[in-house]
Order: C-alpha cells, then sequence, then structure tokens
C-alpha cells in the first residue's frame, strides 16, 4: 500500500504545541528528548563499571540528581511515548518498514558512518548546551527562555554555515 | 491553578502523563514528516521548509497558549521551568549541533521518530549520540569550567530585550508568519513549484495571521485576572462596601497576651523584614504571594482570625481584602504599621514629665504586653512556618 502523505505542517505544527502547551500546564517543563540517551549512558555506564560510575564526580551528580536511578526520568518515559507514537503514526500512513533514506549520491556505508557522526556531535553539544531542538530550542521557545533561543539560533545558524561543504551528502 | 505537578498530580504519576505526552509529541512529529531525514535537511538547502514550518508554529502556538493561560490566571508562570543560559557553551553546543544536524540529518527526538518507523540510519544516529554523550561525560572533567561559565541564570528574552511577555508574543508571531511567507516563496523558486500559500484560499489565510494575532492584542489591552480580581477589590472597598474590620495595636497585644491560639498574625512584608522584626507568633507570606492556592486553607478555616499587618496600612487593607476575596470573611486589619508596633511596646517614647494616670495605665500595660509577647514568641518559636516552597520543577529541558 502507498503511503499517505504527510499531514499539513501548519496543522501539525498547531498539534505539536498543543501537546507542548498541555505538558507545561500539567508538568511546568517542557518537552525533551536527550536527556533519556543520557539516562541511557549512565544506566549502561552503571552496569560495565560500577566502581567508575561511584567515583566520577559528574556520574555521582547524575546518581544524586536521580535518586531511582537513571532510567527513572521524565524524559524516559516521555521518550518511549514519543516511539509508540511515531510508530502509531507510521503504522496509520503506512510508513512503516526498514529503510536506509540517504541522499542520491551516498554509499550505504558512508549515510550510516555520517548518522553515527552527526549523532555523536548532536550528543556532544545537547550536553554542552544544555539541551536539543526539543528541550531547548522548542520549549524555550515556548516559555521565551533567552538560553534556549540563543541555542535554537546557533543549531540552525550552525547548520546552515555547514551546509555548502556538506552538500554532497544531500544534493544531486 | 497550573502547573498542575507536583501540588495536585503527584510526581510519579508525572510518569504517565510524560508518557502519554511523548505519544502525542511522537506522532506530531511522524505526521508532519520528522522521520524523514531528507525532508529535515531540506530546510538546510532550501527545497523543503516542513522544519522551519511544524517548529515555528508549534512554538508560537505553545507560547502564545502560555501567555493566554498566565493571563486568564490558570497557569503560575512563576513556576514554569525556564531554560539556564551559559552564553559559552549555549552558542558553542548550538553550533557543533548544527555540525551534527547537517551531517547526521537529524536531531535526537526526530531520530527517535524515524527509528520507530525503522529507518536504519536514524538507529545509527542514536547509537552516535549515545557515544557523543558518553564522550561528554567522560571528558567532563575538562569541559567543566568552560560548561560553567558566563552564567546568566534563567533570563526571559523578553525582559533581556527589556519588552512584556505580550510584545515579545507579539514580535515571535509577526516574524514567524514573516518566515511562513519568504519560505514558501524560496522553497517555490529553489523547486519551480508553485508556491503552496497560494493555494489555500485567501479566507484560511487571513483565518491564520488573525487569530494569533488577536490573542496576543487580547492579553495586551485587557487587564489580567490578578489585576482585575484587585482592582475589583479597591473598588469595592473605595465605596465603602467592603471594608477590612480594623484592630488597633493595644488590642491586638491583649488579644495576644490572653488567648494568642485565637489568631494567625499573618506578615505580609518581605521575608527580610519579617525576621528583623515580626509581631509575636506571627507568620511570613509576603503580599504577592497571599493568592497562591497553598494559603486558601488558612482563609477558609474558621478556628482562628487571621489578623494581617504590613508596611503600612494601605498594604494591610490590600492583603485583608485579598485574603477576603480567597474566602476569609473574618479577616482583620492593623490599624498600626509593623514599624509603628513595635515602637509602641518596644521603643516607647518617654512619658511626659507629669504623665496622666491614663498615660502611666496605658505604659504599665505596654511593658508588662511587651515581656509577654516576648515569652510567647519564644515559646512558639518552635511551631511551624507555612512550609517554604521548595524548588517546584525538579528538571527540564535535557537534563
Amino acid at each position: 500500500m502507498k503511503a499517505t502523505s504527510y499531514m499539513n505542517p501548519y496543522v501539525a505544527g498547531v498539534l505539536l504545541g498543543l501537546v507542548l502547551l498541555a505538558t507545561v500546564y500539567i508538568t511546568g517543563r517542557g518537552l525533551g528528548a536527550s536527556g533519556a540517551v543520557k539516562s541511557v549512558v549512565a544506566t549502561s555506564v552503571k552496569a560495565v563499571a560500577p566502581t567508575h560510575y561511584q567515583s566520577a564526580a559528574v556520574y555521582r551528580d547524575y546518581a544524586a540528581e536521580h535518586p531511582d536511578g537513571p532510567m527513572k526520568s521524565w524524559l524516559v518515559f516521555e521518550v518511549l511515548g514519543v516511539l509508540i507514537g511515531a510508530f502509531i503514526s507510521g503504522l496509520l500512513s503506512n510508513r512503516i518498514g526498514l529503510k536506509l533514506e540517504k541522499g542520491p549520491r551516498v554509499t550505504n556505508k558512508t549515510r550510516i558512518l555520517t548518522a553515527i557522526l552527526g549523532g555523536l556531535l548532536f550528543g556532544f553539544g545537547s550536553q554542552l548546551g544544555r539541551g536539543c531542538t526539543s528541550g531547548s530550542a522548542l520549549s524555550g521557545m515556548a516559555v521565551m527562555s533567552l538560553g534556549g533561543i540563543v541555542t535554537m539560533m546557533a543549531i540552525f545558524g550552525g547548520a546552515y554555515a555547514l551546509a555548502w561543504f556538506f552538500r554532497r551528502l544531500w544534493l544531486r | 491553578m497550573g502547573p498542575l505537578v507536583p501540588d495536585l498530580l503527584s510526581n510519579e504519576f508525572s510518569y504517565v502523563v510524560a508518557l502519554v505526552m511523548g505519544v502525542g509529541f511522537g506522532f506530531a512529529l511522524e505526521q508532519a514528516g520528522f522521520s524523514s531525514t531528507r525532508k529535515l535537511v531540506g530546510l538546510f538547502y532550501g527545497y523543503d521548509f516542513t522544519v522551519l514550518k511544524v517548529f515555528f508554529t508549534a512554538g508560537v502556538t505553545a507560547m502564545i497558549g502560555i501567555l493566554l493561560l498566565g493571563h486568564l490566571g490558570l497557569l503560575n508562570l512563576e513556576y514554569i521551568f525556564v531554560n539556564p543560559f551559559f552564553v559559552r557553551s549555549a552558542l558553542v553546543g548550538g553550533l557543533i549541533m548544527g555540525a551534527g544536524f547537517i551531517i547526521g540529518g537529524f536531531c535526537p527526538g526526530t531520530s527517535v521518530c524515524a527509528a520507530a518507523i525503522g529507518k536504519v540510519d536514524a538507529m545509527a544516529f542514536i547509537g552516535g549520540s549515545v557515544l557523543g554523550i558518553f564522550l561528554f561525560m567522560e571528558g567532563f572533567t575538562w569541559l567543566e569550567d568552560f560548561y560553567k561559565a558566563d552564567s546568566r541564570g534563567a533570563v526571559l528574552i523578553n525582559e533581556a530585550l527589556g519588552l512584556s511577555r505580550a510584545q515579545w508574543a507579539l514580535v515571535l508571531t509577526l516574524v514567524a508568519l514573516a518566515a511562513f511567507a519568504a519560505v514558501s516563496w524560496i522553497q517555490h523558486r529553489v523547486t519551480a513549484a508553485p508556491n503552496e500559500l497560494l493555494a489555500f484560499s485567501r479566507r484560511r489565510v487571513l483565518t491564520a495571521v488573525a487569530v494569533p494575532i488577536g490573542v496576543v492584542l487580547l492579553v495586551m489591552l485587557t487587564p489580567s485576572r490578578d489585576e482585575y480580581v484587585m482592582a475589583r477589590l479597591e473598588q469595592r472597598a473605595a465605596s465603602g462596601e467592603c471594608q477590612p474590620s480594623i484592630i488597633d495595636a493595644d488590642k491586638l497585644a491583649y488579644e495576644l497576651i490572653n488567648n494568642y491560639f485565637a489568631y494567625n498574625i499573618i506578615d505580609v512584608r518581605s521575608r527580610a523584614e519579617y525576621e528583623a522584626f515580626h509581631i509575636a507568633t506571627a507568620i511570613n507570606i509576603p503580599l504577592e504571594d497571599l493568592d497562591q492556592l497553598e494559603y486558601r486553607p488558612l482563609f477558609r478555616q474558621r478556628l482562628k482570625a487571621n489578623v494581617f499587618y504590613g508596611n503600612d496600612f494601605e498594604t494591610t487593607k490590600r492583603a485583608c481584602l485579598l485574603a477576603r476575596f480567597h474566602g476569609d470573611d473574618q479577616g482583620l486589619a492593623l490599624r498600626e504599621s509593623a514599624a509603628e508596633f513595635q515602637q509602641l511596646f518596644f521603643a516607647p517614647e518617654p512619658l511626659p514629665l507629669e504623665p496622666t494616670r491614663q498615660q502611666l495605665t496605658v505604659r504599665v500595660f505596654r511593658e508588662e504586653a511587651a515581656r509577654k509577647m516576648e515569652e510567647i514568641q519564644a515559646a512558639v518559636s518552635v511551631r511551624a512556618q507555612p512550609i517554604e516552597k521548595k524548588v517546584r520543577v525538579v528538571q527540564g529541558g535535557c537534563s
């Protein structure tokens, strides 16, 4: 079956905005994503190198902020929800299936390697910038946070500034 | 009054909320097409501006919604998490994320979304972000100084620009609308497809422009609920319809000595002023906090009379009326200010050379009262203060 087309972006935007608004109204905080990956990292370190987890200051701080363990975090539950919600959406619109999406001039190997590299940079940057596109930029815009809006401009500004150099990855 | 967590909903239950909101988040992102990496990077090459449209629409919708809820008194904007601003790490972190975006083709939220529908490249991206965060954590010792440099606290952009919330909301809404017009024109030039905005009927476009601007203007031009309540109260007070009952210093002292347990003395000055001097047994609730939900039971109870005092009678009256609005129909306002009360009992003026009998009686009473009030205060100082508000929102952003 053919995949149905995407939702009108403005309608999707209003929908997303209302989800964010409800989140702020109920919990007083915005949405996020990279924090859940951080929980995964902390859990892995705790399992693989428990002594390191207990001795390194950065993990000690993290453990103090998450007394019930790294996975018991608001963002972990939220991101589980994202997985479910996106899956439902994909199911309704016939978009489920293993697929590798890439620019027309790129090999599969290059795409996987650049995806890993991009993820690495984004993960690192999200920790330095205290939040990613969701937690810092989108939620920051909604609550009028100066830090969030500066981070947002840096993310998109940085991507635009580098777009020309990486055009071979994406353009014909 | 929102936010509902943690006063009306427990923190545990907020995990359920997290799951439900996540489902909505993921659904909206996937429906918008954020599970497709080529659609995402289209923003940076001008062939697909979906990201900008969805992102800006969502941000503006939520922002105006928050503004409106605050205006209507349904959401306390003081308690919302605002991302702290560390200038250097925000800029450099953002630039690194920008590089990650153009190289990897995703951001963390969209990669989760794309992985959910089976995109292998998104799974690779998530793997990469695990590595990136791990590197950050391991390198934190070296990064810490830079990470914590140039801290500005939780600054709001409207404050930084010297605007009100509503003014900034108007600015951002206009910027977003201008951006929508601009990108649909650019997309039309780059892809040679017809300009998509022209496909919508003029009426729909007009509605889409008028609704957000209309709501922001409404917030700008009408008084907020708090202002409205206060104006109404003052109007009623001025017309003499709703005067607070007044108690004077000697009567209050007498009552305190004889049955202090029948009164709640409430100091509505600032914390620092309260700590410098307060009337025996008084608790401190600064005037601007009086309308908070947690104090309602105090105003509604009928076991003790609430007595308010402040820096001047105007403030005291205001506090008393505010409490009355929230259900306190036997509240009393102290005629004297805190400073006057302190002077009367603890630093009295010297008696005239030949005091009248009445002056002497008053003096003896006040000296006795001052001593007893100190005793009472010492006895009850262990009694609990209203519980100080802990930081209500533990975390936010991506921490």
